[in-house]
């Protein structure tokens, strides 16, 4: 990537004070991770940029949120749509600490089973898995017992 | 006080501990089919799916325990019909039953009946996924005929790919020592390999055949099995497979003389009537032990004995 390049890219989404800076966001994946975290839901100002240029994704999406500090087993649940993102916890405009997410052992209500003879799909059920592997991602229904593949992984 | 209720949902969720008090129960009810444990409970048994054979099987269980029934036979004529959720079906069961047995034909729901309930749910089979109470049936068939439930080289034949009834039997005898699993079924319909990697972790043997030969004189059981029509998407894929595996009498002339024939029933043709009259023909027998396996899991869940 060019100085210039990075420069207006950092220009596209301005910086904020106090709060989470939540980048590699695959951006095809934004709305969903935005739906998942509450942020169409929260009153905080919220920045957004999407398909911005990255040598990893192709395309990500970042997003800025004031004033906001997530737990782990909150911000965990975007693992699953967003392995790769990366966040930073601002503090009087300095980045004080830097994030990984990680799959959880568990997944609720997120993810849809991928069989159509689920009880989930066919009831008002949130959907409960226990994740027997996290790379490559497999969720097994608590329900039907069948194990969703990431090739398979649809957000409800 | 409260005690957290037990259900019957997966084969898996029980342990050996538990898998073989249910086999002593199942023994003391062969003797003494007939005890008034139930007395002035009512049992409801939903079936939202018909299986009239596993219906009258718990339906006779509950009555020799003294119980009495109120139910669905016929999901045609019931409120299910009417598009009541299953939600709604079982908040409205669980305050007139001290248990629910049900069968249903969606996949996770005897789960989810159970999260609903306040009563103790047994599955009797939600779709293709479990059927536990066949599983402990076939276990004490082979307790029965073989006098034990480890050291035995078991057969599976057949749909094993589908076959719910080999896949929970597979994961309940793992649970007992030096067993030696064989599996005869075509390329089509081979044993999935999440239950071949489950047998390596435990570092139980096991070998794969695409033909059905004298291969078996080493078997302590047969585990013969149905291939259905209705597992298949494409029906050509099952009119390929489905007259590959006949067992018929002169396979079992070189066979051990402790070796016995189950089959979850019913049959089509996977079983050649000539075997009906082998003493290592043992499908009808198990049927029955059907009842005893049933009235030692409803007294084991309500704490009866
Ligand atoms: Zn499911």
């Amino acid at each position: 990537m060019k100085d210039s390049t990075k420069k207006k890219l950092k220009l596209k989404v301005s910086a904020i004070k106090d709060g989470t800076v939540i980048d590699h966001i695959p951006a095809q994946n934004l709305f969903n991770v935005i739906t998942i975290l509450g942020l169409n839901k929260i009153d905080n100002q919220i920045t957004f940029g999407t398909n911005l240029e990255s040598d990893k994704l192709g395309s990500k999406a970042i997003i800025k949120v004031s004033d906001k500090f997530f737990a782990d087993d909150e911000i965990n649940k975007i693992a699953l749509i967003a392995p790769h993102a990366k966040l930073n916890i601002i503090r009087d405009y300095m980045v004080t600490e830097k994030r990984v997410v990680e799959v959880p052992d568990n997944v609720t209500g997120i993810v849809k089973c991928f069989n159509p003879k689920c009880i989930t799909n066919n009831e008002v059920i949130v959907t409960r898995f226990r994740v027997i592997s996290k790379e490559p991602l497999a969720l097994k229904c608590c329900y039907c017992e069948k194990i969703t593949d990431e090739a398979h992984l649809k957000v409800i | 006080m409260y005690m957290k209720k037990r259900d019957l949902i997966s084969i898996t969720d029980y342990s050996r501990e538990e898998y073989l008090r249910i086999m002593e129960l199942a023994a003391e009810f062969e003797k003494n089919p007939n005890q008034d444990l139930l007395k002035g409970k009512v049992v409801a048994s939903l079936f939202f799916e018909p299986s009239t054979r596993t219906r009258l099987s718990f339906e006779t269980a509950i009555s020799r325990l003294g119980g009495r029934i109120i139910g669905i036979a016929d999901p045609g004529s019931s409120s299910v019909t009417k598009g009541e959720t299953l939600h709604d079906t079982i908040k409205m069961v669980t305050n007139y039953a001290d248990l629910i047995v049900m069968r249903h034909p969606l996949e996770g729901a005897a789960r989810y009946a159970a999260e609903v309930a306040t009563v103790p749910v047994i599955n009797a089979g939600d779709g293709a996924n479990q059927h536990p109470t066949q599983t402990l049936l076939d276990m004490y068939s082979i307790l029965k005929t073989q006098g034990r439930l480890d050291n035995l080289n078991i057969f599976m034949v057949g749909d094993l790919k589908y076959g719910r009834t080999v896949h929970s039997l597979l994961m309940a005898m793992s649970e007992f020592e030096n067993q030696i699993f064989n599996f005869i079924a075509p390329e089509e319909l081979l044993m999935p390999e999440e239950y071949k990697i489950h047998l390596r972790e435990r570092g139980i043997r096991y070998f794969e055949h695409l033909e059905f030969t004298d291969i078996i004189s080493a078997a302590d059981i047969i585990y013969m099995t149905r291939v259905q029509k209705e597992r298949f998407s494409d029906p050509i894929e099952y009119e390929k497979v489905k007259n590959v595996y006949i067992l018929r009498e002169k396979m079992l002339r070189n066979t051990k003389s402790n070796v016995r024939v189950l089959h979850p029933l019913p049959r089509v043709n996977e079983i050649h009537t000539d075997v009906d009259s082998s003493e290592k023909a043992y499908y009808f027998e198990q049927a029955l032990n059907g009842v005893f396996t049933r009235e030692a899991i409803i007294a084991h869940i309500l704490g009866l004995k």
